[in-house]
């Protein structure tokens, strides 16, 4: 079964490696600038990078994502987020006050508290998973390592949501996880064989709900 | 916890439209030890955290020869890439970053121009700015100078000053070179790389000097705080492995990335 895999183009950031990843695993993917392309027949959403906060916001809103974005999201539609990918799902961020997120998750993202650390946390570091028997990380262990640059990161609300934690400094929340979506704070197309492997359960599972298998079905 | 990352450097010339890896490597399992991406793929099988790979010749006519090698790289190295050699305007950053590099690599522009942090900072993040500083013990045995044209040109430059400027102006990590070292294999200059990464709040790449494991160990332990290695002829010629470093590093109680 193959699915349309669509990339979020935000306008900046490098989404060459995801899709570099993508095919990799055998996939070609998309680019979706605005609404209409989201809904040419797309079957899963990633949205991967770097970039600030307001920057990545506003150019979300001048394509006319953010309505798109939340529905896709809300509807249970598969989707995975990437570090900004990540950050945007909630309602804002300490890096660019006063700009509104897409709010799909209550929260805010916030500066990493690390004293005595080195910002941006930068490199190899353990996300610890909550539930390491979730398809999603499918061969991953219980605390892969993950490859990381970021001096932000959100704090949800809803501790149901998260998935994993990471030390630095602090425990802040490095992925979250729902019914049919994930975002995760590190860079699965930078972290080798097992950010690949993250990517292709990604998408095992936006397959299987495609066919109407369900996403919580095991693998 | 956050792991102390382990890179590889690849030097690059291009010459006729070529581009090798200076002096090749000497992996058994590669077809062409001199190609650059060939190296990189051997190094990705390695589990390296990173690679970098330096444009030596550092002219505009191999700036796209090494577009064109970091985007074969990148289709290929699912890890961090940074570039660096030549780049002396945003535009030449852009081209690096959209090719598939993750990070870039300032070095005499920034010197010449600061500005030029800045305005990558403003462009991409502060994440994707290295600058890398090349720098010499002064007389006084204290003290460091920031050096250019490969350690031939003396700038009026304080090493540890010049970090810190960088850091504030945006850059995300420090590629620090002592020039008294390198080449050397007599182990990295800790005094140099402690005095920089005390003095800033961004990570620190310590670079030049690696002999042996134990040079490793030292620089990234509280002796040299570093919180990265750069490491050329160690690996390349096939003195050690990088599971070897890892192993050896794990043994002195370093934290680092168990390679899969």
């Amino acid at each position: 079964m193959s699915i349309k895999i669509g990339v979020i183009d935000y306008g900046a950031g490098n989404l060459q490696s995801v899709r570099n990843a993508l095919r990799a695993l055998g996939r070609e993917s998309v680019l979706v600038a605005d609404a209409a392309s989201m809904e040419d027949g797309v079957d899963a959403l990633i949205f991967p990078g770097v970039g600030a906060f307001g920057d990545t916001m506003s150019t979300l809103r001048e394509r006319g994502l953010v309505e798109p974005l939340r529905a896709w999201i809300r509807a249970e539609r598969p989707f995975l987020g990437i570090c900004i990918g990540y950050q945007v799902l909630f309602e804002g961020s300490e890096e660019s006050p006063g700009v509104e997120g897409l709010g799909v998750f209550s929260g805010q993202v916030v500066r990493l508290r690390a004293p005595g650390l080195k910002i941006p946390h930068m490199g190899w570091n353990e996300a610890r998973l909550r539930h390491p028997a979730d398809p999603l990380w499918d061969g991953l262990g219980a605390a892969p390592h993950v490859y990381f640059v970021h001096s932000y990161h959100p704090q949800p609300v809803d501790d149901a949501l998260i998935a994993a934690t990471t030390d630095y400094g602090t425990s802040f929340a490095s992925a979250i996880r729902w019914e049919s979506g994930a975002a995760v704070q590190f860079h699965p197309e930078k972290s080798q064989e097992l950010g690949l492997r993250l990517l292709a359960n990604f998408l095992h599972l936006a397959e299987a709900q495609s066919a109407g298998a369900g996403v919580s079905a095991p693998v | 916890m956050l792991t102390k990352r382990i890179i590889p450097c690849l030097d690059v010339t291009f010459r006729d439209g070529c581009s090798r890896v200076v002096k090749g490597t000497q992996f058994v399992d590669l077809r062409d030890a001199g190609d650059p991406v060939e190296c990189a793929m051997a190094y990705n099988r390695q589990g390296a955290d990173e690679l970098v790979f330096l444009d030596i010749t550092a002219s505009s006519d191999a700036r796209q020869s090494m577009v064109e090698v970091v985007a074969r790289t990148a289709e290929k190295c699912f890890m961090p890439l940074t570039v660096g050699g030549g780049l002396r305007t945003v535009a030449d950053m852009r081209a690096m970053l959209m090719a598939g590099a993750d990070k870039v690599s300032l070095n005499t522009a920034a010197i010449r121009d600061p500005e030029l942090v800045n305005a990558g900072r403003e462009a991409f993040g502060a994440q994707c700015i290295v600058v890398a500083i090349d720098a010499k013990r002064n007389p006084d045995g204290r003290s460091w100078s920031v050096y250019t044209r490969g350690g031939r040109d003396r700038e009026e430059l304080d090493a540890v000053a010049w970090a810190e400027e960088v850091a504030r102006r945006g850059a995300g990590e420090i590629l620090l070179t002592s020039m008294d070292a390198d080449g050397t294999k007599d182990g990295y200059d800790l005094g140099l790389t402690r005095a920089v990464s005390r003095a800033v709040g961004i990570p620190v790449i310590a670079s030049g000097g690696a002999g042996t494991l134990a040079h490793l160990a030292a620089v990234l332990g509280p002796e040299g705080q570093a919180d990265a290695v750069l490491a050329a002829s160690i690996f390349h010629f096939g003195q050690h492995t990088i599971a070897e470093a890892k192993s050896y590093l794990a043994a002195c109680g370093l934290p680092v990335r168990s390679v899969v």
